[in-house]
Parts: C-alpha cells; structure tokens; sequence
C-alpha cells in the first residue's frame, strides 16, 4: 500500500470545480484553535460538503511548551511536577509512570503501604478523570445538565485529594520511593463513605443521560473504529478497548496492586462512539471495585523508602516503562549518560497524541454535529498532545 | 369587575378588543379616547416585551440553576431579580461590531427582522375577554405567516455576516423552522377544524366546554403534543437547538453580532418562547378559561374566581417550564436526525391526525356541543 503523503496547503487548495456532475462547491472550516468543541488549543481543519465532513486534519502544537526538552535540564524527581502539565486530568498515574520507571532504573524497592496508596489515588483520579469527560462529553451534545452534575460529584474527590495531597489539580504526589504526604488518619472512612455515595450515582448518570434516546443516536454506530484500525494507529485506553481490543497494562502487566484485587477490563462491541462511552462507564464501576478492596486493608509502613534529598543516581542506559492513564498507555523513555543527575533524554509516549488521529480516520463520511461526538469519545486533552 | 370573573359560571363571556373600541370611540367621534386606546396598546405591547423578555431569561436561568443543583443568580438584587437588568445594561453599552467583510445593511436589519415578527404577533393573543388588541379572523393564519417571517431575519443574519459557521447556522435554522412550520401547522389545523373559526378569540370560547386538548377525543392531545415538540424546533431550543449549536457551530447564525444587536436576537428567542406557549394553550388549553371539573359547583365558583388574565399567563407560564425544562434534560439532535423526526415520524403523524379530526368533526363523533359563534 503506497500512501501519498498531501501538505496542508495542498490538501486547503479548492478542488477543480466541476469534477463530478452532482458535486457540490467544498469548502473548509476550522473547527478550533478557538471553538467550543476545542477543550484545549486543538485546531481541525475540516473539509466539508455541506454538512458532510470529507476529511479532518488536526494541527496540534498550540500550547508546546517544550516539556521534554526542560526534562533533561533537570533531576527526574523533579521531572514529576512536569508531568502534572501533561495530561492533568491523569497527575498521579503520569507522576506514578516516572516514579515507576525511575525505581527500575535506580532499583529502588517500594512497599506494601506505598503502593497501595499509589493504587488508591490514582484509581480515584481515574474516576474523577471519566467523570469530569462524562460532563463534557454531555455539555457537548448540548446536554448542560450533566456538566454540572459531574462537576458536583467531581468535586467530592477533589476535596479528598485536597485533604490528602493540598492540590486539587496539580498533584506532584507520587514520586521515586514514595509518596509525598502519608494519608491522614480517617481516609480510609471518607473513601468508603464516597464509594457509597458514587454507587447509586452512577446509576443516576444512567438515567440522565446514558439511557436517554437521544444520546443514544448520537452516539450508537456513529464513528466507528474497527480493532485493526485503532491499533495501527496506536490507539490505547478506553478508544483501544472500546473497539474491542483487551488491552489494559493493570491486568496485562500488573503494577502497584493490581494483581492483588479482582476487577473486570471492560470491552466494545463495535468500535462506536457508544462503546467507548459506556466502556468509560464501566471503568468508573471498576475502579469503584478496586478501591473497596484496597481501602480497607492498607498495610502499615513508612510512605518514603528513601530519603526526599537522597540523590537518586541512574545507570548508564536506555529505560522504558509504560503505565495505564485514564486515557490510554503513558509510556516514559529515559536516556541516562551515567554521570549527570539529570536525564540525558526523555520522551512521553502520550494516549492522547495517537488517540486524536483516530478522528482523522473515522470522522470522514459523518456530518458536522458527528465530529462532535466523536471528538468527545475520544476524549482528548490537548496539552498532553502538545507537550 | 364582576363580569370579568363573575360570568364565567354562566360560560359567556363576551369578547371586546383594544381595536374595537377604538373604532367604536371613532364612531362615536371621541378621537381623544380612540387615540389613549391606541397609545396604550402601544405601551402595553412595549411593556410586554420587556416584561417577557427581563422574567423568562432571569426564570431561565433560576430554573436552570435549580435543575443543575446550583443557585443561579444571587448578587444583583433579591435571589438576583436584577441580574437581567444589569446584563441588558451590560449588552446595551458594550460596542456594536459589525465584521468588516459583511453586508452591512442586512446585517443590521436582520435583528430588528426576527425581534418584529415575535412582536407583531402579540398584538393578536388574546390575553383576557377584554384584553387583545386586535382580533383578526384570520388569526391562526396570521401567527403561522408572521412566525414563519421570523426565520427571515434568522437567514439573513447568519448569510451576511460572512461567516461559515454562522451561514451553516442560519442554511440549518431556514431548512428546520420550514419543515417544522407544516407538522405545527398541521396540528393547529386540527382545533380550526374543531371550533369552525381562524379567530383566535372565537377559538378560545369554543373551548367554553372542555379545552380542545381533551375534548377532541384524542386527536385534541395528539395534535397538541405534535404542536409543543414543532413549536421547540421552531424557536431552536433544545434539543432543536442546532442552529446554534454551541459545542459545534460556535454561536451559529449570531457568531458575529454583539452589544445590543444580539441581545434583540436574544430577547427575540424569549418572547418567541412566550409566544409559542401562548398559542399552545390558547388553542389547546382553554387560553384565558378557567379550569372546571363538570358543571357548577364550588370548585368551578373558585376557580372562576381567579381573573382571565392570570388563567392566561398561568397556563403560559406552565408551558414555558415545559419548554425549559426540555432544554435543561435533553441532548442535541443531529440535522439529518432532526428531518427525519419531521418529515418521516410527525408529517405523516399529523396528516393521519388531521384526517381523524375531520372526520370526527364530519360525523359529529363526540358527545360534546360545539359552539359555533
């Protein structure tokens, strides 16, 4: 297969009128920077026939603000405040991936009581991510109602990190050989006072809007994405296995405490919009199972296997590791010279980055209002793309 | 004061409007009182529309709020009463932008377009038995070729002010307010078929028995739930709002205007929605009747003791809360989804309903007396 790789300015040149006898005169919007539907700085530009979309292409690159490059100037304990700016929305799973990988490398040993609190937060992070991409996905489909609903439920677990962590949105919590604050006292009580009170609420998001027919058709066989597809394009999280692929890192290679509970990896059907909404559904419910076996039972020990000065020295080498975001595999390259303290190279293998060309694939064909669904079902955020 | 809620129980009221007094007045040769008559219609409309326009946008947003577990408005005044005050303020003195590449006259008409067809057609709701300006007895036909002028200034502000989006706003508002005009149509030929007569006023007292919604058998309840679902497409609310469709087409047909321009298009969607309620209840819920339960008694005393007035804007508002309460639930359709709901599940819907009615208005199939005036 050859593929004909067309310049922006080529493809934004107007085709030679009069090509088809029933064709009609195209032309081209951008849908972003600055659009409602761009919850970011994501530019499309969108190739329409009326209102038939014949070909998206994003331009991402807005909100680059050089992360990797201010990585390698720095120690990788502080490379984990950078990566609360990648996909925010995910803080302490991206701030586990460095921690994770940098204990590899380093070989530092962590325990029981760290890495049950790792799993904890970032499963309640997990929530609150789905939860905060359920509002929108609602706001989107001019549903208003179940923005707010989110917000308020949201904001629940907001306040326990605040408790916990003192940031609500910018975590800097996990990092290499711990944690940064031990849990205070009666966590455990809230965390299971708030799993009883999300239980019901999930049934009540399915009432408002999940069960509605509306929501139904707009998202029921609209932007599908077959399991060949998504995975040629890197796919990953929810978009991956919302096209039926059973592709999740906590059961495939489990970290943290993963192994130890049982949960279920929810998969699509089709491939649809619906599926990768409701495979989000289902991962909140998960996660829900997930932190009620955790939380009662977490072991006794220090939260720090290290000291906070201690310098962590890296050997020489080429590391990766990878972690379940909220939306999709996070995966960290590490290049260590062996002598700097800093890294001598890190990339981010980001979700969102190869998730956001799903669009360029799938929306060709649907209408305008289809780009809307489909760009909520995947659930982009865009600084992580940028970088 | 005793005829207006007194007579009731006796089941004629008898209609006399703002513009048959002023002829009268003119017969009579008092031209000083024929104009106070016509300089007071003119106050009042103007007084309706502000009125409509300040407590639906702050009942909005309080019905909102309440909806989505919040408070709303809070800080302007008492619970915020004069928050739609201060932003009318706001849009008056904010600068009025007008895009360089447009067609600047009909970018400036089109808002005073879509606000005077709204205005236009409350000079014909009759409000009260002594409270309409002028009745037409092409009333019914008058409403749906006014509201249907309405779409223009809608068209024309979304094609001049050269922008896509907003021209694919105003393609998609001229394609759906047509197509849904004919389903509302449709069900509002239904009660004309019922009561015999176009004149709004004479459509509410042949209600003087039972309100058209239920005393047609069915058919009255069909072609109303028909008319509330054709009217919300009509005034692009949601889940018809694709017009404007925030999340995908920005602001749609009014992208570009601003200051007080918008606003006109703004306060235009209230009264629209006002003016839609009303004719929903005029023709299907008794307008400005009372509610009875049987004949006589001292429910029916009560109820007639509330005036006419209040029964109207009673009845409107519950209709408006509806419409709202729609907004607040719903998600969007799609546009190929919205035409199909029209002309594939309501068209043949209100065709088959309309043929029903005639023939049960035909074969005199129901119990109840119509009252031909």
């Amino acid at each position: 297969m050859t593929v004909r790789i067309r310049t922006l300015d080529e493809l934004l040149t107007p085709p030679a009128a009069g090509s088809s006898e029933l064709s009609t005169q195209e032309y081209f919007v951008n849908m972003g920077p600055q659009h409602p539907i761009a919850h970011g700085s994501l530019r499309l530009v969108i190739r329409l026939d009326g209102e038939t979309v014949k070909e998206v292409i994003p331009v991402p690159g807005f909100v680059h603000r050089g992360i990797e490059k201010m990585c390698e100037k720095i120690t990788p304990r502080q490379v984990i405040h950078l990566t609360d700016r990648l996909d925010y929305f995910s803080a302490i799973m991206n701030n586990w991936g460095v921690a994770k990988l940098v204990e590899k490398a380093a070989g530092i040993e962590t325990n029981g009581r760290i890495e049950t609190i790792r799993t904890i937060m970032a499963e309640l992070q997990r929530i609150q991510s789905h939860m905060l991409w359920w509002g929108v996905l609602g706001m989107d489909l001019g549903a208003f109602t179940a923005f707010l609903y989110a917000f308020r439920d949201r904001e629940i677990i907001s306040e326990l990190f605040e408790e916990t962590i003192g940031a609500r949105l910018t975590m800097n919590y996990v990092r290499p050989g711990g944690v940064m604050f031990d849990i205070f006292p009666d966590f455990p009580a809230k965390v299971r006072k708030l799993l009883g009170y999300l239980g019901p609420i999930m049934d009540e998001y399915d009432t408002l809007l999940s069960g509605n027919v509306i929501l139904q058709e707009r998202l029921r066989n609209i932007g599908v994405l077959d399991p060949k597809r998504a995975v040629a394009l890197g796919c990953t999280g929810p978009v991956l296995r919302g096209s039926g692929v059973p592709m999740d890192l906590r059961k495939t290679a489990p970290y943290g405490r993963y192994g130890d509970v049982e949960f279920n990896v929810a998969i699509g059907t089709m491939g649809d919009c619906w599926d990768r909404y409701y495979v989000r559904m289902e991962e909140i419910r998960q996660s829900l199972r997930i932190i009620e076996q955790l939380v009662d039972g977490i072991p006794e020990g220090p939260v720090n296997v290290i000291k906070a000065s201690a310098r962590i020295t890296i050997p020489e080498g080429t590391y990766y590791d990878q972690i379940e975001t909220a939306r999709g595999i996070l995966g960290i390259m590490l290049v260590s010279d062996g002598k700097s303290p800093n890294p001598y190279r890190i990339h981010f293998r980001s979700p969102n980055f190869n998730n956001m060309w799903a669009v360029t694939a799938i929306a060709p064909g649907w209408r305008i209002a289809d780009i809307i669904s489909i760009q909520s079902s995947l659930d982009l955020v865009i600084p992580e793309i940028d970088r | 004061m005793t005829y207006l809620t007194l007579a009731a129980t006796q089941g004629a009221f008898k209609t006399v409007t703002v513009s048959e007094r002023t002829a009268q007045a003119f017969a009579d040769g008092s031209w000083i009182l024929a104009l106070v008559y016509i300089l007071a219609a003119v106050g009042a409309l103007g007084a309706l529309v502000t009125v409509v326009g300040l407590v639906l946008i702050y009942a909005e947003r309080k019905i909102a709020a309440h909806f989505q577990c919040r408070l709303g408005p809070m800080r302007v005044g008492w619970h915020g009463i004069l928050q739609t005050v201060a932003d009318a303020i706001k849009l008056l003195l904010k600068e009025d932008v007008i895009p360089e590449r447009a067609d600047k006259a009909m970018h400036l008409l089109a808002p005073f377009l879509s606000m005077m067809a709204t205005v236009m057609i409350l000079g014909v709701l009759p409000y009260s038995p002594i409270l309409q300006i002028v009745d037409l007895n092409i009333g019914v036909l008058y409403v749906t070729a006014i509201s249907g002028f309405g779409v223009m200034g809608i068209l024309l502000g979304g094609w001049s002010s050269n922008n896509k989006w907003s021209m694919v706003g105003a393609m998609r508002a001229g394609a759906q307010i047509i197509s849904y005009e004919i389903s509302a149509t449709l069900a509002l030929l239904v009660v004309v078929l019922f009561s015999g007569s176009m004149s709004l006023a004479e459509i509410v007292q042949s209600q003087d028995a039972g309100w058209w919604v239920w005393r047609a058998h069915g058919v009255g309840l069909v072609a109303f739930i028909i008319f509330v679902i054709a009217v919300t497409a009509e005034i692009n609310r949601t889940p018809f709002d694709i017009p404007e469709g925030e999340s995908e087409l920005a602001a749609g047909f009014h992208t570009e205007y601003s200051g007080l321009r918008f606003s006109f298009f703004f306060l235009a969607e209230f009264i629209n929605m006002f003016v839609v309620s009303a004719m929903a209840i005029t023709l299907f819920l008794g307008g400005w009747m009372p509610f009875h339960i049987g004949t006589g008694g001292a429910f029916n005393g009560a109820m007639d003791l509330i005036p006419p007035v209040l029964w109207f804007f009673g009845k409107t508002s519950a209709v408006v809360f509806l419409i709202m309460w729609f907004r607040w639930t719903f998600p969007r359709l799609r546009v190929d989804q919205l035409m199909y709901l029209e002309w594939k599940v309501l068209l043949p819907i209100g065709f088959v309903n309309l043929f029903a009615a005639a023939v049960v208005v035909l074969y005199n199939l129901y119990p109840f007396p119509i009252i031909v005036p």
